[in-house]
């Protein structure tokens, strides 16, 4: 017999390996145990957990099954798959999102891919033994301020790395790179996990024991439990870390068989991806950081830079306390586990446009791929030249953000509302490997609907809010007022006189930055406390600094606009060709509906 | 670590390495569908 599929997946281990790997991304290991520390510590678990019941297992057997029904008629990317659903015309244009999110998020998510490679191989040259914390944060800042070409060499080299792994195919480039990653990212992760929780106060210079860190993390603190916005921030982590209303789980599953399992499939990935991000993503930057700093310095921290400040400004310095083999073997596990993490999703985002560009076009996949690689490098570079004037967050806010909620609830209406949820409910439980309980027909009839459309109505203030801009007009009305200016210095002060071993010549004129950064003595809260401090008084004293930080503020609202017009741009080229595609297929009579 | 804490983390620990490993144990145990299926890898097997 010839090959089941020319295109298709060289193995059921294979296939939920990349689909744990498209789902397992930075967010697992960067964003969970934040969302965890300032949600109510343990308690944020019984919110995860109930939204991942009711929100996430439910779209994954509705993304599984419903690639899975358009791979059937050959459609390999949301457009078409969701115009087979209905005989409307809609549809298909709807499904461009399946498409626009996965191009604008692997825009800047390479890029941030390429950070770890960057820093796998600072690690291993030792580029930063010997330095102090501030100098290690500001090899970071130096980074992406592009003091030199570095930067633009490794993110060219992580989409020449894409690129040719996509061009290989599912099961000759995506399902390899999943059999090793993904192995290997679990191995890295247990082993930093127990050198966290390891941590002796007092020894490798740790102040505490990493288990304080657990401690901090995991006590629940139910007051919280009953306040919306931990209950938004649980449903939030839910969608990122399962990567659902992205379109990639759809085009993943479309080369699955109707006769093949799209339930344990769907549940095996779901729950390794949990595994990896309440197993081992709470166990390890958490318990380090408040070894080394104290809950204060770890909060502190996080303030400055969240979970991203911490993996990459932070967490380098820590390893080198560690010490020599010890301390590379770390940084080599921690960047290469994110490095692992970020390449099995970021291969995902690019199959369905390759998806779209075979079926609708008749391209060859390593054109296709090649395709994807350029789009992704014009409509990353952006994100790499201005990631100070705020481009990357804002492609990151409405490509991973915005989009993936607004897709996943039209999505869950078609299926269950409009394809129907008889017709739905076989789709899940055709072939399947598992008995489904019954009543996940019935969630996702009518809970998982009404959950993404609460979580959808209470996120309209803060898209309200970003589209008019108030973070940067609040700021600018800041600059412009010498009493508020003046009070927020006062708190500070506060702060400052608060810590033990605060010592008043930091702020003086004879102490340069450079003299702070290097004073290995300096506690991380009372280092950045200053660094705050500083910028305050000099914009309290200094009349062209303020105008400076205003026009600043204006430059990034000016960015942030472009960016918007650029991501609405590609939306409406996507919808352009999903047209021609749609032409196409009347003049060549190969309509489904 | 408090009672609380470790309740939660061993609990919710627990509870993800059972499940998960479940669900594993079963894609690795359960019989391939006889051909033709969607992985190439079992192919051979069936000529």
């Amino acid at each position: 017999m010839a090959k089941a599929q020319a295109a298709g997946w060289g193995s059921r281990v294979g296939l939920i390996l990349a689909m744990a790997g498209n789902a397992v991304g930075l967010g697992n290991f960067l964003r969970f145990p934040v969302q965890a520390v300032e949600n109510g510590g343990g308690a944020f678990i019984i919110p995860y957990l109930v939204c991942f019941l009711l929100m996430g297992i439910p779209l994954l057997f509705v993304e599984w099954s419903v690639g899975r029904f358009g791979g059937r008629s050959g459609h390999h990317s949301t457009p078409f798959i969701m115009d087979a659903m209905d005989r409307r015309k809609l549809w298909k244009y709807i499904g461009v999102f399946g498409i626009f999110t996965n191009i604008a998020v692997a825009a800047y998510y390479c890029y941030l891919e390429s950070w770890t490679l960057s820093y796998v191989y600072h690690t291993v040259v030792d580029t930063f033994s010997g330095q102090t914390q501030g100098q290690v944060a500001g090899h970071f800042n130096s980074y992406v301020s592009l003091s030199s070409a570095e930067p633009i060499i490794f993110w060219v080299i992580c989409l020449l790395l894409n690129t040719w792994i996509l061009s290989r195919g599912l099961s000759g480039g995506v399902e390899k790179v999943a059999k090793i990653g993904m192995p290997l990212l679990i191995i890295f992760g247990a082993f930093l996990a127990y050198k966290a929780i390891t941590i002796q106060g007092g020894q490798q210079g740790a102040l505490f024991d990493g288990v304080k860190g657990l401690d901090f993390l995991w006590t629940p603190k139910f007051d919280t439990i009953w306040e919306p916005k931990v209950w938004l921030a649980a449903a939030g982590q839910i969608f990122f870390t399962l990567s659902i209303g992205m379109g990639s789980i759809q085009c993943y599953a479309s080369y699955v068989r109707s006769k093949d399992d799209v339930a344990l499939n769907a549940m095996s990935a779901g729950w390794m991806n949990g595994f990896v991000e309440v197993v081992l993503g709470s166990s390890i930057i958490i318990p380090i950081a408040v070894g080394y700093f104290g809950i204060d310095g770890m909060k502190e921290l996080l303030s400055e830079g969240g979970g991203l400040g911490l993996g990459f400004k932070t967490l380098p310095y820590l390893f080198e306390q560690w010490g020599g083999v010890l301390g590379v073997v770390a940084g080599v596990a921690w960047f290469g586990l994110l490095f692992f993490a970020g390449v099995t999703s970021s291969l995902a985002m690019g199959t369905p446009v390759m998806g779209f560009l075979k079926d609708e076009f008749g391209w060859k996949e390593k054109n296709a791929a090649w395709m994807f690689g350029g789009i992704v490098f014009l409509l990353g570079l952006p994100t790499v030249l201005f990631f100070n004037n705020g481009v990357f967050d804002e492609y990151d806010y409405w490509a991973g953000t915005v989009s993936l909620v607004i897709f996943a609830f039209i999505e869950i209406i078609l299926f269950a509302w409009i394809f129907g949820m008889d017709r739905g409910w076989k789709e899940i439980t055709m072939g399947a490997d598992i008995k489904v309980p019954i009543i996940f027909k019935y969630i996702i009839k009518y809970v998982t609907p009404l959950l993404l459309g609460w979580v959808l109505y209470n996120s309209l203030p803060g898209i309200w809010d970003t589209i008019s801009h108030k973070g940067s007009k609040e700021k600018i009305a800041f600059y412009e007022n010498k009493e508020a200016i003046e009070k927020k210095i006062g708190e500070q002060q506060k702060k400052l006189d608060s810590f033990v071993d605060f010592n008043p010549d930091y702020l003086t004129e004879k102490y340069s930055d450079e003299k702070i950064e290097s004073n290995r003595d300096l506690s991380v809260i009372t280092y950045f406390t200053v660094k705050k401090q500083r910028a305050l008084l000099k914009l309290m004293k200094d009349e062209s600094f303020r105008k400076e930080s205003i026009a600043a503020e204006e430059k990034t609202k000016l960015f942030k606009n472009l960016s918007r017009a650029l991501l609405l741009g590609l939306w409406l080229i996507i919808a352009y060709f999903v047209y021609v595609a749609y032409k196409k297929r009347i003049k060549e009579g190969r309509l489904t509906v | 670590m408090s009672t609380g804490a470790l309740i939660m983390a061993i609990g919710t620990q627990a509870v993800f390495i059972v499940v998960t490993g479940f669900f594993f144990y079963k894609v690795l145990t359960i019989k391939p569908n006889p051909e033709p299926d969607s992985f190439n890898d079992n192919d051979e097997e069936s000529n």
